[in-house]
């Protein structure tokens, strides 16, 4: 018999367990819908703010070979705007999962509030952009008390499973993402961007990205990100969706026995195509069979004694 | 396994010259071995400024050129800069025109003669017949007059102003090439109407055509969405910036609206 890639996590039914993460592409319904017709699993929206945000100055992304780094900015249209984008989801085949964003706890309380609909199967909270003013890290979102509140506020309002997202650069990740299972959270994504690094362009003698320095992601940051599922898994009972430079059926393998019910796929769509979810399944799906692994249940934490 | 070893940033190039082409119009040109292909991009870079797509216009000995018009921020500071100042460059980029097709026609609108002169000179070199609309405001506006003179292009202009060649819009042109012609395919680029109108003939005509789209880019490279069209999620920087007429049909957004630096939907 094929094993089965489907997973099931806080109620959110996938055919398989890749998800796009938020911001690549993700901005508009119909390129959730590209993404989903090339084999995502679940699809997040780009994180939407109450105002309407043009982001950073251009260049927002660069590569450094294997290495990517982005500044975007979180350019978004905002609550109005990004509210009639994202109606009418029933057309995407897959399940959407809505990333809302705030500069404090009230602010997120506000969007949970008026942004989300019952077409979203779930909702995301990045505590954890390294690149935003006022957002994520530089917001001061990623202490246990800041995740406490505002995964309280976003609890409040939400008829649906909440996601909060974390980053690496939290030492004590453990430590925050009880925070966020005590605030009520259903599942933990983990990471965000890392860093955040610095390119130089020597023959201009300034950093290329327009914001000055951007969160790293790509297969790079992946052995950080293991580690931080494997930490996080550790720590708290609810899901975990492990997401940080998953490009390869083996690297998701390796993402599910750290800890995650779930996979985070953003930069593969540079790296490999945005096919690249059909391609890690069809290795996901390889490799087990060839290990003799029936379901993605019979992977998930398998490295924890 | 990964593939892509190759890094997405500029690279700081030399302006070798600039040379005027029209009205607040001019090519900047480099050295380097580009290897483009018609109707594809690069993101041209002015540390500090911003980040912007232009077509690639001229091709050949390892020179390179894009063709800009002075419209807004980032082109004004560009055209402050000077032959010997460096300007980032990265690319190229998208998916060109297919250059398939026994006689041709080309419509170009404004700079939109800028990626199909390149295609132009390529469909040339391959034995051709290529008939070229060119179309602008005033004839002080139209690209390339010199450029193709004596050659081997059939230049067609048309103007608003009727100030040269045709008085009017530069799709009246295309009626009536198909109309007295047997032609293989059609390629435009070009303001959004013109576009409309163009493919609205090929359709009716039910002509092979190809449409260069332009919309608000900010990666150039299949990251961010900021370029993504409705109907398909196709992003222009990646799957385009290059339409077959088939494809076109799909596009919902095309002609009506696009998004801008925010996402936020703008009529066109
Ligand atoms: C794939 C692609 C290829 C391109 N190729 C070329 C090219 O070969 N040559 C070239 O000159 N440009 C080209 N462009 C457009 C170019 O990237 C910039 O958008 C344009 O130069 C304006 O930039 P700006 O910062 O100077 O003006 P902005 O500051 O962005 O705009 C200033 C004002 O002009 C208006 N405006 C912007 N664009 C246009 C337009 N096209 N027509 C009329 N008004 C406009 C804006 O609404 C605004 O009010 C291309 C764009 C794409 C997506
Ligand atoms: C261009 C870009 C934009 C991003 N924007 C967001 C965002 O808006 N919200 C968010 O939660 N994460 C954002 N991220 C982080 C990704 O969702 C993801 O956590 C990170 O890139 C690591 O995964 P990857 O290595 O698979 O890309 C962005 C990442 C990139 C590369
Ligand atoms: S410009 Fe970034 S995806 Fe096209």
């Amino acid at each position: 018999m094929s094993p089965d890639l489907s997973v099931n996590i806080c109620k959110i039914k996938m055919k398989n367990p890749l998800v796009l993460a938020s911001g690549i592409l993700g901005v508009t319904k119909a390129s959730l819908k590209h993404v989903a017709g090339n084999g995502a699993g679940a699809v997040t929206i780009k994180s939407v703010s109450r105002e309407r945000r043009e982001g950073h100055n251009p260049p927002i992304i660069l590569t450094e070979g294997e290495v990517m780094m982005n500044a975007v900015g979180y350019s978004n249209p905002g609550l109005a705007g990004a509210k009639k984008e994202f109606s009418g989801l029933d057309e995407i085949p897959v399940p959407v999962i809505a990333s809302i964003i705030g500069e404090d706890a009230a602010q997120f309380g506000y969007m949970a509030r008026n942004f989300l609909t019952g077409e979203f199967s779930a909702v995301e909270i990045p505590l954890s952009c390294p690149h935003t003013p006022g957002f994520g890290i530089l917001g001061g979102h990623g202490t246990p008390e800041a995740t406490r509140d505002i995964t309280k506020a976003v609890k409040r309002h939400a008829k649906m499973p909440v996601i909060v997202k974390l980053s690496a650069n939290v030492q004590a990740i453990g430590e925050v993402a009880k925070a966020a299972e005590k605030a009520g959270a259903d599942a933990i994504n983990v990471t965000n961007a890392i860093g955040p690094g610095m390119v130089i362009d020597v023959r201009a003698k300034r950093p290329v990205l327009g914001f000055g320095f951007g969160g790293l992601s790509g297969p790079p940051i992946r052995p950080v990100a293991v580690r931080c599922v494997y930490d996080v898994y550790e720590s708290v009972r609810i899901p975990v969706i492990g997401t940080g430079g998953v490009t390869t059926g083996e690297a998701a393998a390796e993402m599910l026995m750290a800890g995650a019910s779930a996979v985070g796929v953003g930069s593969g769509v540079y790296y490999r195509g945005i096919d690249v979810f059909k391609k890690i399944s069809d290795e996901l799906l390889g490799f087990m069979r060839e290990e003799g692994y029936s379901g993605i249940k019979d992977m998930v934490g398998i490295v924890h004694d | 396994m990964t593939t892509a070893q190759r890094s997405e940033r500029p690279r700081m190039l030399v302006i070798e010259k600039i040379t005027a082409e029209a009205k607040d119009t001019s090519s900047f040109w480099f050295t380097g071995d580009l290897k483009a292909k018609p109707g594809q991009f690069v993101m041209l870079w002015i540390p500090g400024t911003g980040l912007k797509p232009f077509g690639v216009s001229y091709q050949d000995d390892g020179r390179f050129a894009v063709t800009v018009r002075k419209i807004g921020t980032f082109t004004e500071k560009l055209f402050g800069m000077k032959a010997g100042d460096r300007l980032g460059v990265q690319g190229p980029y998208g998916r060109g025109f297919s250059g398939k097709g026994g006689r041709i026609v080309l419509v170009g609108g404004g700079y939109g003669a800028a990626p199909l002169s390149f295609l132009a000179d390529e469909l040339v070199r391959e034995g051709k017949e290529v008939f070229f609309i060119n179309g602008a405001a005033t004839k002080d506006h139209v690209l390339y007059r010199e450029r193709f003179k004596g050659g081997k292009v059939h230049m067609i202009y048309s103007t608003d102003d009727g100030s040269l060649g045709h008085r009017g819009f530069c799709t009246d042109c295309l009626t009536g090439l198909l109309s007295k012609h047997k032609i293989g395919r059609v390629f435009c680029c070009g303001p959004e109407m013109m576009l409309r109108k163009a493919f609205e003939i090929c359709l009716e005509k039910d002509i092979p055509a190809e449409f260069s789209l332009e919309r608000h880019l900010k990666c150039g490279f299949g990251v961010c969405g900021s370029c993504c069209l409705d109907g398909t999620g196709w992003r222009v920087c990646r799957e385009g910036p290059v339409f077959a007429l088939d494809d076109m049909k799909k596009i919902a957004e095309f002609g009506q609206y696009k998004r801008d630096a925010s996402g936020r939907v703008v009529k066109i």
